[in-house]
């Protein structure tokens, strides 16, 4: 009997060269993305540099909720065009990433919440985006398992509805961009930890690392919750505040709940693995945390939540949870473009929601980095903005977690 | 649970408290004469250390009293000493 053989690599695993055109700092869903759009766009002397393995971060640990259903013209721009790029991805990459769009509910519990629910539905409409607004008994013939009864804590009074929104196998995603960018020749470099910046002036030279020094035309930094350690190094403030963000999987059900259910009100989101498990998220932890781990009592009390409107889910158990460090900004907007240093680009403060927007962000944020011009659907999002006053408040959108 | 030391009530469960964010940003003196860009660091701007934070915590279910503490943000345990 003979030993199979091992599988192909889907990526190399090379060595630093001294000098790059452009440096990702960040190997997660956002470096990765980055790196096959600026590809795409014949920039090819690029290295991403991941200080653990690729995609290991948040990228590994978010639930995999995409949408674009957000209030304001800008935000539903980017996620928009997210989202339509999504529709096109598994053809893009030439890799199967379980694109499924099977709708999010979110659900509406008193009546204020109806009225923003309603004012967020027509918003979506004149920017294009596909939004309902149902009631409780629409939402039933949807979802139903979700306790549409007048006699819980928190009744449903209604929902917004966008079909289009979906899940998609999130390591598949990271593992079909970074196929494709080292195809095309970009050096993907894993336990390569960036510590400092050689710096000239206002300009970058280069990153010093756990590797050694590596030179840059341009770096772009996509390193989520820990940007502030980075930029610490540079001297450049941010309002970014790093949290512990916790999620847990059920056992294996059969198929039970059909969509996407969300509620900001009783902080729970839930849907439903390919394989089966219930995929459920909460709210952040309070307290600033770089540990990747949060409270149990979060976990308990998303439980309770989740149990109550899925009277279903009281017969499943919890296998496991786990948590990433997400970078929240204080209007739940991101944080995107240019920084002092005139090389270095920023790509941060997605807080709980940086999945849904992996490729919109990935294509508009290399066009940034290619052409040296912002790219408008990433202009509203400077960093200026909070001396300005220009926030994209977006926290009714964003909730419990995006 | 993780316990955090109330000055005053000795450690209790950290559901009791509500967390307040970085210690030691004292409203500004004269806030009509700052800039823009001042104004922005007082209202926006908070330090994000990967370790030792200074924190503002407040035992809401407990004594009610706001306090200071230093806690690591990488283990996220309460360091000993901190000034109450």
């Amino acid at each position: 009997m003979s030993t199979p053989e091992h599988p192909d690599a889907l990526w190399r695993n090379p060595e630093p060269k001294k000098n790059y055109d452009v440096v990702i700092v960040g190997g997660g869903g956002h470096g990765l993305a980055t790196a096959h759009y600026l590809a795409k766009q014949g920039v090819t002397n690029v290295a991403v540099l991941e200080r653990g393995w690729l995609a290991g971060g948040n990228m590994a640990r978010n639930t995999t909720l995409i949408r674009s259903n957000y209030l304001w013209d800008e935000s539903a721009a980017i996620y928009e065009h997210a989202l339509k790029l999504w529709e096109g991805l598994e053809a893009d990459l030439d890799y199967p990433i379980l694109f499924s769009q099977r709708g999010v509910l979110n659900l509406a519990h008193s009546e204020q919440e109806v009225r923003d629910s309603v004012r967020r539905v027509e918003a979506n409409r004149l920017n294009g985006i596909d939004a309902e607004w149902l009631r409780p008994d629409e939402v039933a013939k949807i979802c139903p398992i979700v306790n549409v009864s007048g006699d819980i804590r928190y009744p449903v009074h209604g929902a917004t509805y966008q079909p289009r929104a979906g899940i998609a196998k999130h390591d598949y995603v990271a593992w079909g961009f970074a196929r494709r960018a080292d195809a095309a020749g970009i050096d993907l470099i894993q336990d390569c930890e960036v510590t400092d910046f050689v710096v000239d002036g206002d300009r970058v030279l280069g990153v010093r690392t756990s590797r050694g020094d590596i030179g840059a035309g341009t770096v772009a930094l996509c390193a989520a919750g820990h940007t502030s350690v980075l930029l610490d190094r540079l001297g450049v403030r941010t309002p970014l505040q790093s949290h512990p963000l916790q999620a847990l999987v059920s056992e294996l059900l059969e198929p039970v709940h059909p969509t996407i259910v969300m509620s900001n009100k009783v902080h729970v989101y839930v849907s439903q693995a390919h394989k089966g498990e219930l995929v459920m998220g909460a709210g952040i932890d309070s307290y600033n945390g770089y540990g990747q781990r949060g409270a149990f009592r979060v976990i308990e009390r998303q439980m309770a939540a989740a149990v109550e409107l899925f009277p279903v889910f009281a017969r499943a158990h919890l296998l496991r949870s786990w948590a990433g460090i997400v970078d929240v900004t204080p209007d739940a907007s991101p944080i995107v473009g240019r920084t002092p240093y005139e090389n270095v680009l920023l790509n941060c403060g997605w807080g709980t929601g940086g999945f849904k927007v992996t490729p919109g962000l990935g294509q508009a944020f290399a066009d940034t980095i290619a052409t040296g011009r912002v790219h408008p659907l990433l202009a509203p999002f400077s960093l200026d903005r909070f001396v300005t006053g220009a926030l994209v408040d977006e926290h009714g959108a964003a909730g419990v977690a995006h | 649970m993780q316990l955090i030391p109330c000055p005053w009530c000795g450690p209790r469960e950290e559901s009791e408290f509500h967390y307040g964010g970085q210690a030691d940003v004292a409203y500004p003196d004269d806030p009509a004469a700052l800039t823009d860009e001042q104004w922005a660091q007082f209202v926006f701007f908070r330090d994000n250390p990967k370790g030792p934070f200074a924190e503002r915590w407040f035992h809401s279910a407990g004594c009610r009293t706001w306090f200071r503490a230093v806690r690591d943000t990488r283990t996220y345990a309460f360091l000993p000493g901190s000034p109450a």
